[in-house]
């Protein structure tokens, strides 16, 4: 099992979802997080002074995905996060130790 | 029945309580119809009702402005600092309320032997029972706490409470009213030798706005700025404001409450002036954020959200003084070059005088009431006169010298005894933590600037 996290722009949020919709996947997470590649940030101003903004605003989804489908989710994900400009954002697959679905108490494959 | 202890003593103790009350209900009730018949018969002969309605109606408006200044400053400042903001708006103009009534009306409106400061009138005693008293206590209060609250803007975010409010006490006890009765006095029992001079300040751009400005600059001066705000080599850092909207609805607020700030201040019910004055305001305001967009939009490249909502109260506050005899071109030109100043004042103050300002309050009141001071006589309608520019230059210049002085001594005093400036970490870590042990926005994770 894998765990897929992906950093995006909080404003692909929407065609993320839409995209992994037409895939089958048991659930996902969405946090609000902030940070940076290795870009240098946004300029933005106040009272005529120049200031940068080098912790961006992003969102984090997470979702959990057998072997099999993982890399059908993760191409979906490029494919409907991507604008083509710097701060795209990243996606991680990370292997999965254990899972536990808490309602029932199952473990394994089938509390996937 | 018997009644055991304790409910016993508690029924006979609610007995007691009943007849005293009853006894003082009826002594009170003798004594109140005495005085209403008295009252009655001096409001039909002295002033008019309406006087009352309308002079209370725009202290209501002006008493308002104070939600106003709290939301700018709140807007303008870091959400960390939230309720430490509040608190020091809420209780500027509560310990001033009392002060003013205790001393400063007093001080300001007593009869006055030297022109200097008045002598009677302290707590409002001995003022007979003439009910005009109270109409006019409280729409001078307001406006004594309008000067007062000027200044927790420019100390916002670094300053100790505790020194915040023996400052409100002093401003509204000493500072405001012995200036304001250099000036107003003469409009109740006292007379100052600022107006005998000829100095016109119809409803305060000096005696509220520059004194408490010169104030907020006393303070901010003596405070120092805060930390993270300027580098090393002592450009400034831009500490944004955590709420534009807050700060907006604070302007707008301010700008209501201004309409009773001028045009109230006929405190006649029966002067068809106070059309004139409130177009005046009404065009001051705008003229000042135009005046404000523009600069900005020129200088800087984009049209910014904050200096054009500090032109609006720019323009309010020079037009304040000239409102009643001024044209209206002129209060646009006032307003129009007040939003213009304030620009040039604010950045001129950060980044040359390296004076740590918030919100903006000196540049806006400070500055901007000593123009609008000045225009008053530039833009008098008549023409201006030499002796009417160089009276009212005196004024400005007076107002400076006493709000300045009185200010940075009383901070530097404060400085050195209870202390003025919060800890390093309290400041780092938000006053409504250090302060108030509370957090303003309990459900959300508040960042810190850089």
């Amino acid at each position: 099992m894998k765990l897929i996290v992906g950093i995006i722009r909080p404003e692909r949020v929407n065609q993320v979802r839409r995209a992994l919709e037409e895939l089958q996947y048991p659930g996902l997470t969405l946090s609000d997080v902030r940070g940076h590649g290795r870009q240098k940030g946004l300029s933005q101003q106040w009272r005529g002074r120049e200031y940068v903004v080098d912790m961006l605003p992003k969102v984090r989804i997470e979702i959990l995905a057998s072997d099999d489908e993982a890399p059908a989710l993760v191409q979906a994900i490029v494919e409907s996060a991507r604008t083509g400009d710097i701060g795209d954002g990243k996606i991680f697959v990370l292997p999965v130790q254990e899972v536990v679905r808490i309602r029932t108490g199952d473990r394994g494959d089938e509390a996937v | 029945m018997r009644l055991t202890f304790p409910r016993g003593r508690l029924a006979k103790g609610i007995a007691v309580s009943g007849l005293l009350l009853a006894t003082a209900g009826a002594a009170g009730a003798v004594v109140e119809s005495t005085a209403l018949t008295q009252t009655a018969a001096m409001v039909a002969a002295e002033r008019p009702a309406l006087d009352f309605v309308w002079t209370l109606l725009a202290a209501f408006l002006v008493f308002f402005m104070q939600a106003g200044f709290a939301m700018v400053e709140v807007g303008f400042t870091r959400a960390k600092n939230a309720t430490n903001i509040i608190m020091k708006n809420l209780m500027d103009c509560s310990v001033g309320a009392l002060a003013f009534w205790a001393v400063g009306f007093g001080l300001m409106f007593g009869r006055s032997a030297t022109g200097l400061f008045g002598a009677d009138g302290f707590f409002l005693s001995g003022l007979g029972g003439d009910p005009w008293t109270f109409a006019f206590w409280v729409f001078q209060a307001v406006f004594a706490a309008t000067a007062a609250t000027i200044v927790s803007g420019a100390m916002a975010e670094r300053t100790k409470f505790a020194s915040y409010l023996l400052y409100s006490l002093v401003i509204s006890a000493f500072v405001y009213p012995v200036f304001g009765s250099w000036a107003w006095g003469g409009l109740f029992h006292g007379g100052g030798w600022l107006e005998k001079a000829g100095f016109i300040d119809f409803a305060g751009s000096s005696v509220v706005h520059s004194v408490g400005g010169w104030c907020a600059l006393a303070g901010a001066m003596v405070l120092g700025p805060r930390l993270g705000k300027y580098n090393g080599d002592g450009s400034p850092r831009p500490i944004p404001g955590h709420n534009i909207p807050i700060a907006a609805l604070g302007v707008f607020i301010l700008w209501f409450g201004w309409f009773g700030f001028n045009a109230g201040s006929t405190t006649s019910g029966s002067d068809p002036s106070i059309a004139a004055i409130a177009a005046n305001t009404y065009l001051a305001a705008a003229a000042g954020a135009v005046g404000a967009l523009l600069t900005s939009w020129l200088r800087f490249g984009a049209p910014d959200s904050s200096m054009s909502l500090n032109g609006v109260l720019a323009g309010l506050v020079a037009v304040t003084a000239g409102c009643a005899n001024v044209g209206q071109g002129s209060a646009a030109a006032i307003g129009l070059l007040a939003g213009v100043i304030v620009v040039f004042a604010i950045t001129f103050i950060e980044q040359r005088l390296r004076v740590d300002d918030p919100v903006g309050a000196i540049s806006v009141h400070g500055v901007c009431g000593a123009w609008g001071t000045l225009a008053a006589g530039i833009f008098a309608t008549g023409g201006p006169s030499l002796t009417a520019v160089g009276v009212q230059a005196l004024g400005v210049l007076v107002c400076f010298v006493w709000a300045f002085g009185n200010g940075y001594l009383l901070f530097r005093l404060l400085a050195a005894t209870v202390g003025l400036r919060a800890s390093a970490e309290e400041e780092l870590g938000g006053l409504d933590a250090g302060e108030h042990r509370s957090n303003a926005y309990p459900e959300f994770v508040l960042t810190t600037a850089k």
